[in-house]
């Protein structure tokens, strides 16, 4: 187990190094001034790009320029992401959190939905409530996000006006830049409730619930299925029968029985899934307008801000392998039976 | 064999409904000419009767309505419907390939070699494959080809997976030992013994891809990332309808038809692809009975 680890942790440079030179490469097909922002750390040097270009020798040889690159990327700059108008750092560690912060609600809701039908479609097995579940589950994975995102756009915030899109409102906005809001944490949600401002607690809640609700419906699919077959298996097993057998009402059967012990996959299964919301961040945080780093790497990438763009994909990719890894380990400490070897 | 799973696929409802969709797009896809003449010499340009910015209600000219800058929704659909086949199928097609012959040859040479690519499949799973395809189709430049690569480069590494995999198990088989006894050697061993008993699975399992493969297309067309505007891609007319989601004044719904019939056709031919998925899936996993 430590073992295996450590093998992943060795992996993990490898891997970004891979993913960061992949990249670097094809930034070349484009022109020396466009690729300047990766050594700019403020636009005031922009003035002078001819310079910069001298300077970093961005005619250099890939290898030469990849090496300088990570050099600086390792010493924490990143460059200066135009899109952004601010440095790469610095953008991320503006963004991350709000991303992170739609992903942790987003999981919530998954495991919610996805318990409450999978148990339902275990407990009417084939029945009218079992076929609409599993029906709703296989729709809303057909349905594109961007597609979901608009509609729910429409009819929650056109017709019904209330999820607004964006971040926060501007009254939260000119709220949080005041002196006396403290930003312990970075998360919103957070540090409005430590600087005991409730407003924009829900402020914050009421933005991040359509995002959240359209990733939700896009990705609870496979916990409806696994909380499904996981809940069958429970309530074929004895000790159901012994609960029923004494008495006990059907409601306690299902869900103080059964369903605790039904839904230890899901709770694994929650984690690895966390972890793939980051691809479906990218298109409804562009939807919906979202201030998290999905948004900034889709207008990175619109408008070539190479290094927006390398220092959004070596997070993303840090992020992943590490996801993954958390993940796997997570797995084993659920299930005994598995075991990560090689 | 195969007339029994087509048998199972037909008798699911689920599968069948799926079955019939996909085929149905196929027709779609394949009549296009004669569903929507073009007057055009490339046929994927959307017909503009105007350059008016609102979009306009289904009417006898525009059957499904105009999108903004009066696109023609129904000309869009139909040969959105041909452009999706087009890249799923080529997508699917090259990824798969270059996924047979390096995860064959993983397999087969074992050693450094399928250390190597392994260790260039780790580097494209480390980032979701949305997000890579994004950033590889920018880089590139928004243009149809240049999507199919980024989608093919991101592709590739699960096939190889899959191929090393059944390779590897098929290797250890004994009618390859029996072959190896009677002298096959190198290629002839790879090619005519073990690959036409081990790839099948994974032809099937690759094909049912294209329903992903065309909604990871449509969501790069949708970023912008993907063909150039006016082009008849799904993504690229719900991207349009982005600006009218709110409806005009009073009515919200007023624009509704731009969101939905693209939405529509996508979801439709997504939702086929999956449920025939899942039937060839039940069936080729033998836990299911």
């Amino acid at each position: 187990m430590i073992k295996y680890i450590f093998r992943r942790l060795l992996l993990l440079p490898l891997v970004v190094l891979g993913v960061t030179f992949l990249l670097f490469f094809l930034t070349q097909r484009l022109s020396p001034e466009m690729r300047a922002s990766l050594y700019i750390k403020d636009p005031r040097q922009m003035g002078s790009l001819e310079e910069v270009i001298e300077k970093y020798g961005l005619r250099d040889n890939l290898f030469k320029q990849y090496g300088r690159w990570l050099g600086s990327a390792v010493s924490g700059d990143l460059g200066y992401s135009q899109s952004a108008n601010m440095p790469v750092a610095q953008a991320i560690k503006e963004y991350l959190p709000a991303t992170v912060q739609l992903a942790i609600v987003t999981i919530v809701l998954v495991v919610f939905f996805g318990v409450w039908f999978g148990v339902v479609s275990a407990v009417k097995k084939d029945k009218w409530q079992d076929h609409l579940a599993r029906f709703i589950s296989v729709g809303g994975f057909s349905l594109p996000i961007f597609v979901l995102g608009l509609l729910l756009l429409m009819l929650f915030y056109g017709k019904l006006g209330w999820f607004p899109p964006g971040g926060y409102s501007l009254s939260t906005d000119v709220a949080i830049h005041l002196p006396n809001f403290h930003h312990y944490t970075g998360f919103l949600l957070i540090d409005s409730l430590l600087n005991g401002n409730i407003r924009i607690f829900i402020d914050v809640l009421r933005h991040l619930f359509l995002p959240a609700l359209t990733l939700c419906i896009g990705s609870f699919a496979l916990m409806v299925r696994v909380m499904r077959s996981s809940m069958l298996e429970e309530l074929n097993k004895d000790y159901v029968r012994t609960a029923r057998a004494k008495g006990l009402p059907e409601h306690a059967v299902i869900y103080r029985h059964a369903g605790k012990n039904a839904i230890i996959p899901v709770i694994t299964l929650a984690g690895i899934q966390f972890i793939r919301l980051l691809g479906g961040t990218v298109i409804v945080e562009t939807i919906f307008d979202y201030p998290g780093i999905g948004r900034f790497g889709v207008t990175a990438a619109q408008q070539l801000d190479i290094a927006g763009i390398m220092g959004f994909s070596l997070m993303v990719a840090v992020l992943f392998v590490l996801g993954n890894l958390f993940s796997d380990i997570l797995y084993t400490a659920v299930d005994p039976r598995i075991k990560l070897n090689d | 064999m195969t007339k029994r799973i087509w048998q199972r696929i037909l008798q699911n409802k689920a599968s069948l409904t799926g079955f019939v969709l996909v085929a149905l797009f196929g027709l779609v896809a394949l009549f296009a000419p004669v569903l929507a003449p073009s007057q055009t010499a490339n046929p994927y340009q959307l017909p503009q009767s105007s350059y008016e910015v609102t979009p306009q209600p289904p009417s006898a000219e525009h059957w499904l309505g105009t999108t903004e800058q009066q696109y023609d929704l129904y000309y869009g659909v139909v040969w959105g419907t041909r452009l999706a086949f087009k890249i799923g199928i080529t997508v699917t097609f090259f990824a798969f390939l270059i996924g047979l012959i390096l995860g064959a040859g993983a397999a087969y040479f074992g050693g450094k070699i399928d250390e190597i690519i392994m260790r260039c499949t780790d580097v494209v799973f480390a980032v979701p494959s949305l997000v890579l395809a994004m950033v590889i189709a920018a880089m590139l430049g928004p243009d149809i080809k240049n999507m199919m690569i980024a989608l093919t480069a991101v592709a590739w590494p699960s096939y190889a997976r899959l191929v090393r995999g059944d390779v590897l198990s098929v290797k250890q088989q004994d009618f390859v030992t029996a072959a190896k006894a009677l002298g096959a050697r190198g290629p002839r061993l790879l090619l005519r013994h073990i690959l036409p008993n081990s790839i099948y699975p994974s032809i099937v399992v690759a094909s049912l891809d294209i329903g992903y493969i065309v909604l990871t297309a449509a969501s790069l067309s949708f970023l912008g990332l993907g063909s150039q505007p006016g082009t008849a891609d799904w993504g690229q007319l719900i991207a349009m309808a982005r600006n009218w989601v709110l409806g005009s004044g009073t009515n919200t719904f007023a624009y509704w038809y731009t969101v939905v019939i693209p939405g529509g056709a996508i979801f439709l031919f997504v939702l086929g692809w999956n449920l025939l998925g899942d039937g060839f899936r039940d069936i080729l996993d033998p836990r299911q009975g």
